[in-house]
């Protein structure tokens, strides 16, 4: 015969024991539940993520203003600002290619075909919703301006238009330029101005419609 | 001492063990349902923002191309949030007296952020990077869906990993032509011969290495 005391004493511990296992548990669940937590959300910072240490509460710093990050002084003055010794550069100071009229096509119809249209002729989507309507790229006067004008009025908005500078990367704006003296050219093209094998595709595609 | 339980309740207490099997198997089955729905993933929860901001509006019925706002999403990590001065390009002068843009105005008087709620968010210890997939063929949509339909932005992956692996073991079935990233409504009948096809042309690996990942 057992004493009813050691019996009670082991009921206890058995309390006990699961008590414990059900604190342990508990602990365990919390720990890692916060664990899980920190590492889900880390005492680092995400692109444009608040931080109160700056009065402004932005993570992402906009750099302060006159510097310079390492290998982007702007020094040549007709790539960066389209002037040179005083005067608007008449050609784009890039070498013109297939791909950069490719890249400046891409990039007009992206930032510029909301107004200017994907043919510059002034009537983009923005410009029916009641914007003001830009002048025609393919006027006479903007025909003959130089590339430099264009590339300003990119940079830094002409008239009501804003400035594109903060989207546009520099050497995408020459390529937008260029891509507007090949729109240009389009709509006054001759068929004299076409090279022999060209016309033939042409001639080939209008018999077959 | 009489027995308490009939003998016949061996068998109710044989099948109870037995059932139990299928309660936790069936609690376990339950959880990861749980754990890939929408109530865990948050996928379609649209999130209230400061200013109502339809992508349908701007993107699907202006036709406004996506890095028009987005503008780092082809060149890094981030996709990017347009800052304030982005919307008043065309809201200097169109609606520019709505009261529902009012928010927009003030924050281009006063220099502060507008505060737009994150709709994605991955657990930080997760690399993600945009550049590589927009120069790989992989669609906005495909990730995103048909953000040119929504008013509000909802996720509609459920952005774990299973879910990642799944095009990264299989990215065939995804890819596209770089010029159709960013069509939203891009559609193949044959996405088996493209996407062999592009694997090749893009030179895709397809990785699951856990370290591209978590890095
Ligand atoms: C939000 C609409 C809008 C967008 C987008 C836009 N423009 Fe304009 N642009 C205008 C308006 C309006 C004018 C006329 C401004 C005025 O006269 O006050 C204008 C004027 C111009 C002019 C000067 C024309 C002149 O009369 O000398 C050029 C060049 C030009 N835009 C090129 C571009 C290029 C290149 C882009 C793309 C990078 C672009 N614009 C994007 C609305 C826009
Ligand atoms: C006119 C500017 C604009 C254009 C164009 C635009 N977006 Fe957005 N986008 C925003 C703004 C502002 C937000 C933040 C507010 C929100 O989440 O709605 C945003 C948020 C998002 C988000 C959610 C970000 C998050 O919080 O996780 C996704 C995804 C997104 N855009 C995808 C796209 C896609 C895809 C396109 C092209 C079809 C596009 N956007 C075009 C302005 C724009
Ligand atoms: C390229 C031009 C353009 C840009 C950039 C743009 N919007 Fe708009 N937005 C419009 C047009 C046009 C409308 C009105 C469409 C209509 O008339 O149906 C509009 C309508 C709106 C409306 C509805 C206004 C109302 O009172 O119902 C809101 C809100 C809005 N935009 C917010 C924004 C925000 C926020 C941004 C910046 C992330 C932005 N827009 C950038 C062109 C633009
Ligand atoms: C492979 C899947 C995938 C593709 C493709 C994709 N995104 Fe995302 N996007 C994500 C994920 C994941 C996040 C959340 C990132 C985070 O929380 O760090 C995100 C976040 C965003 C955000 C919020 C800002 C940010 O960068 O965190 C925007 C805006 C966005 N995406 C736009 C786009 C656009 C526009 C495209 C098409 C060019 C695109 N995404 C393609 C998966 C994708
Ligand atoms: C719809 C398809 C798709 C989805 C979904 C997807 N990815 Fe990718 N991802 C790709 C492809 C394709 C590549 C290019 C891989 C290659 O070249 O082998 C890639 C590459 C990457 C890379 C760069 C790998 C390297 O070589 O450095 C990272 C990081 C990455 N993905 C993270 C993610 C994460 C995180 C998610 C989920 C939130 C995700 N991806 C979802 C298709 C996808
Ligand atoms: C394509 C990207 C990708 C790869 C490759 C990848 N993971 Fe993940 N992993 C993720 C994402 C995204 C999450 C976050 C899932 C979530 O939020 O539910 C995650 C979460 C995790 C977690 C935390 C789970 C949790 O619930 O907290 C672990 C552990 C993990 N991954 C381990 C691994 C291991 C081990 C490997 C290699 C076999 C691996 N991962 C490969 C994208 C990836």
């Amino acid at each position: 015969m057992r004493s009813p005391s050691v019996k009670t004493d082991r009921r206890r511990s058995r309390l006990a024991r699961v008590a414990r296992a059900i604190a342990i548990a508990a602990v365990l669940a919390g720990v890692l539940g916060g664990c899980r937590q920190d590492m889900h959300d880390q005492a680092k910072y995400e692109a444009f993520e608040r931080n109160e240490f700056f009065d402004d509460q932005r993570a992402s710093r906009p750099p302060l203003p006159g510097t310079v990050a390492r290998g982007h002084l702007a020094e040549d003055a007709a790539f960066y600002l389209g002037e040179a010794d005083g005067a608007l550069v008449a050609t784009a100071p890039v070498s013109l290619d297939q791909a950069l009229l490719a890249r400046g096509r891409e990039r007009y119809d992206i930032y510029c075909s909301p107004c200017h249209d994907r043919v510059g002729t002034g009537n983009g989507m923005i410009v029916e919703r009641g914007y003001k309507q830009p002048p025609s790229l393919h006027e006479q006067r903007l025909r003959d301006a130089p590339d430099g004008y264009m590339f300003q009025a990119i940079t830094n908005g002409f008239g009501v238009m804003p400035s594109y500078a903060p989207q546009i990367a520099v050497r995408d704006r020459w390529a937008i330029v260029a891509y507007i003296r090949a729109l240009q050219l389009s709509q006054a093209a001759t068929a004299t101005d076409l090279s022999a094998a060209d016309l033939a595709a042409l001639r080939a595609h209008e018999t077959s419609k | 001492m009489a027995q308490i339980f009939h003998p016949s309740t061996n068998t109710f207490s044989k099948v109870s063990i037995f059932g139990a099997l299928f309660l936790i198997g069936g609690a376990l089955w339950g959880l990861a349902v749980l754990n890939r729905s929408g109530y865990a993933t948050q996928a379609g929860v649209a999130r209230e923002q400061p200013v109502p901001f339809s992508h349908k509006h701007h993107t699907g019925e202006l036709g406004i191309d996506c890095r028009y706002c987005h503008t780092s999403v082809e060149v890094s990590a981030s996709a990017g949030i347009p800052p304030t001065q982005t919307c008043m390009n065309c809201h200097a002068q169109i609606w520019s007296d709505s009261p529902t843009l009012e928010p927009v105005r003030a924050s281009y008087r006063s220099g502060e952020s507008i505060e737009w709620i994150k709709v994605h968010d991955l657990p930080d210890f997760v690399y993600f990077d945009h550049s590589i997939h927009v120069s790989k063929g992989i669609g906005c949509a495909s990730c995103h869906g048909r953000i040119d339909e929504m008013n509000l932005v909802r996720q509609v992956s459920p952005m774990q990993m299973e879910w990642c692996l799944d095009c990264h073991r299989n990215p065939a079935e995804h890819v596209r032509p770089r010029d159709e990233v960013f069509d939203m409504a891009w559609w193949t009948d044959d996405q088996a011969a493209l996407g062999a096809k592009l694997i090749d042309e893009y030179d895709i690996e397809g990785r699951d290495d856990c370290s591209i990942c978590h890095r």
